[in-house]
C-alpha cells in the first residue's frame, strides 16, 4: 500500500487513518491517501477486499470508523456543500429512473447539481453514443446504454471530483475507450479522479497513481 | 462555478415525483382504492342507521386515511434506494432537508390531498351531518400533511430494510395518534354542533411542528439507512 502520509495539503483530497470494519472483519485500516488536482487515483483489490466501501467512505455516504477526510484542507463534515458540489459518484447503481427518459433524467441530476446550461445534456448523451434514444425511458436501455447515461453526467455537471466504482461494466470496447478519453480530458483539465476497476486502463500523458487494498 | 440554486431543484425533484407517479400509476392508486373500499364497507357491515353511522363516521374515516397513508409510505424512498436515485440525492450540495421536503409534498399530493377531495362523498356515504363536512375536509388538510411528514421519518429509517413495512407502522403509529385523536374529535364536535377552533388550532401546531422538524430528522434518518 502506497502509503502517503503527509500533512495535510491545501488543496486536493485528502484521507488519513481511514479504517473500516465489517463485523469483527477489518477491511482496511491505517489507510491514507492523497489526490492533488490534474491527478487519477486507480483503487485495485480483489472482489470484497472494500474497494466499493472505500469510495462510499470518500463521497461521504458512510463514515469511516476511523480517520478524516479533508477538501481543500476541510474537513468533509464541515463543508458538504462545497463538497458535494465539487464531486460526482456514478456507483453501481445507476441512479436513473426507469421511468423518466435519459433526457430527463439527466435534466434531475442538474438541477440536483451545480451545471452551467442545461443544453448540454443531449450533447453529452451524444458524446456517449446515445444521440437518437432520448425519448426511450431508461428501463427499456441495455445496461451498457443505462451506465452510459450515468456517465453523460460527469459531462453535464463539471465536477472537480469524480468517483467512478467500476465505470467500465457492461461496457462495449467504444464505451470503454469513450471513458478512458473522458478520464484524459478531466485530468488535463485539472481534475482529479478516483475509480476501481479490474481492467487495466491506457491513459496517455496523465499521472496515474495506483493503490491496491489487497495486504 | 455557479451556486447552486435551491428553489428550482425543489421544483424540478417535485416535478419529477409527479411525473413519475403519472407514469406508475398503481402506486399510489393502491392506498386511495383502499380508503374508499374500508370506509364503504362499514355500512354494509355494521348496518345502514343514520345514527349509528354517523356517529363512527369521524372515526372510521380518519382511521381509514391513516392506514391509507402508510400503506403509500413503504414506497416513499424504497424505489429512489433501489436504483442509487436517492444515493444522487444525498450527495448533492443543496440541504437533503429541503430535497426530503419536495418528496413529501409530492407524496401529500398523491395521497392526501386526493382524500381530503374524496372525504365529502364518503361523509356523506357514512351518514355525517352536512355541517361537518368542512370540518372533516379542515381536519384532513391539516392531518394529512402531518402524515406524510412524521411518516417519512418512518420510511426513511427502514429504507435499508428488505421489509420494513411492518416495522413502519410499529415506528409510525404512535405519532399519529394525537393527530387521530384531534381529528376525529373536532369532526364529531362540529356534527353536534360544537366549536372546534381548538382541535383545529392543536392540529395546526401539529403540522407546523412537524413541518419545521421532520424533514431534518428524515433527512438523518436517510444518511444512517444509507450506510
Amino acid at each position: 500500500m502506497p502509503a502517503d502520509p503527509t500533512t495535510a495539503p491545501d488543496h486536493g483530497l485528502a484521507a488519513r487513518g481511514l479504517a473500516c470494519w465489517r463485523g469483527e472483519h477489518c477491511l482496511f485500516r491505517g489507510l491514507d491517501l492523497r489526490l492533488a488536482p490534474g491527478e487519477l487515483l486507480h483503487i485495485a483489490g480483489r472482489n470484497g477486499s472494500g474497494k466499493t466501501t472505500l469510495l462510499r467512505i470518500l463521497c461521504g455516504l458512510v463514515q469511516a470508523d476511523e480517520g478524516e477526510i479533508s477538501w481543500h484542507g476541510e474537513s468533509i463534515r464541515h463543508c458538504r456543500s462545497e463538497f458535494n458540489a465539487a464531486l460526482i459518484y456514478v456507483g453501481h447503481l445507476e441512479g436513473l429512473k426507469g421511468e423518466l427518459t435519459p433526457l430527463e433524467n439527466l435534466a434531475m441530476d442538474q438541477a440536483l447539481n451545480v451545471a452551467r446550461n442545461a443544453a448540454d445534456a443531449s450533447a453529452a448523451l451524444a458524446g456517449l453514443g446515445l444521440a437518437n434514444r432520448d425519448d426511450v425511458p431508461c428501463r427499456a436501455l441495455s445496461a451498457g446504454q443505462k451506465r452510459r447515461v450515468a456517465l453523460a453526467r460527469l459531462r453535464v455537471a463539471e465536477a472537480q471530483l469524480w468517483v467512478l466504482d467500476e465505470p467500465l461494466t457492461a461496457l462495449d470496447p467504444a464505451g470503454r475507450q469513450a471513458v478512458v478519453d473522458m478520464l484524459v480530458e478531466h485530468a488535463r483539465a485539472g481534475g482529479m479522479a478516483i475509480y476501481t476497476t479490474h481492467q487495466p486502463l491506457e491513459l496517455d500523458g496523465v499521472t496515474q497513481r495506483s493503490m491496491s487494498l489487497d495486504s | 462555478m455557479n451556486e447552486p440554486e435551491l428553489f428550482p431543484a425543489f421544483c424540478k425533484l417535485l416535478r419529477r415525483d409527479l411525473l413519475l407517479a403519472a407514469r406508475a400509476r398503481s402506486e399510489w392508486l393502491n392506498p386511495l382504492f383502499f380508503f374508499v373500499i374500508v370506509v364503504s364497507l362499514f355500512p354494509l357491515g355494521v348496518g345502514p342507521e343514520a345514527n349509528r353511522l354517523s356517529m363512527m363516521a369521524p372515526g372510521i374515516i380518519w382511521v381509514a386515511a391513516l392506514l391509507a397513508t402508510m400503506l403509500s409510505l413503504d414506497g416513499l424512498f424504497r424505489s429512489d434506494y433501489l436504483d442509487g436515485a436517492l444515493e444522487q440525492l444525498l450527495l448533492s450540495p443543496h440541504p437533503a432537508s429541503v430535497l426530503v421536503l419536495a418528496k413529501v409534498l409530492a407524496h401529500w399530493l398523491l395521497t392526501g390531498l386526493p382524500l381530503i377531495l374524496m372525504s365529502p362523498l364518503l361523509g356523506v356515504l357514512m351518514h355525517l351531518p352536512s355541517s361537518s363536512l368542512p370540518t372533516l375536509m379542515a381536519t384532513l388538510a391539516l392531518g394529512t400533511p402531518v402524515l406524510s411528514l412524521i411518516g417519512a421519518i418512518g420510511a426513511a429509517l427502514t429504507v435499508g430494510l428488505r421489509r420494513g413495512g411492518v416495522l413502519v407502522s410499529l415506528l409510525v403509529l404512535p405519532l399519529y395518534i394525537p393527530v387521530l385523536i384531534f381529528a376525529a374529535n373536532a369532526v364529531a364536535s362540529a356534527a353536534m354542533g360544537l366549536g372546534v377552533e381548538a382541535q383545529l388550532s392543536l392540529l395546526g401546531a401539529l403540522l407546523g411542528f412537524s413541518l419545521a422538524l421532520a424533514p431534518l430528522a428524515t433527512a438523518a434518518a436517510l444518511r444512517i439507512g444509507m450506510e
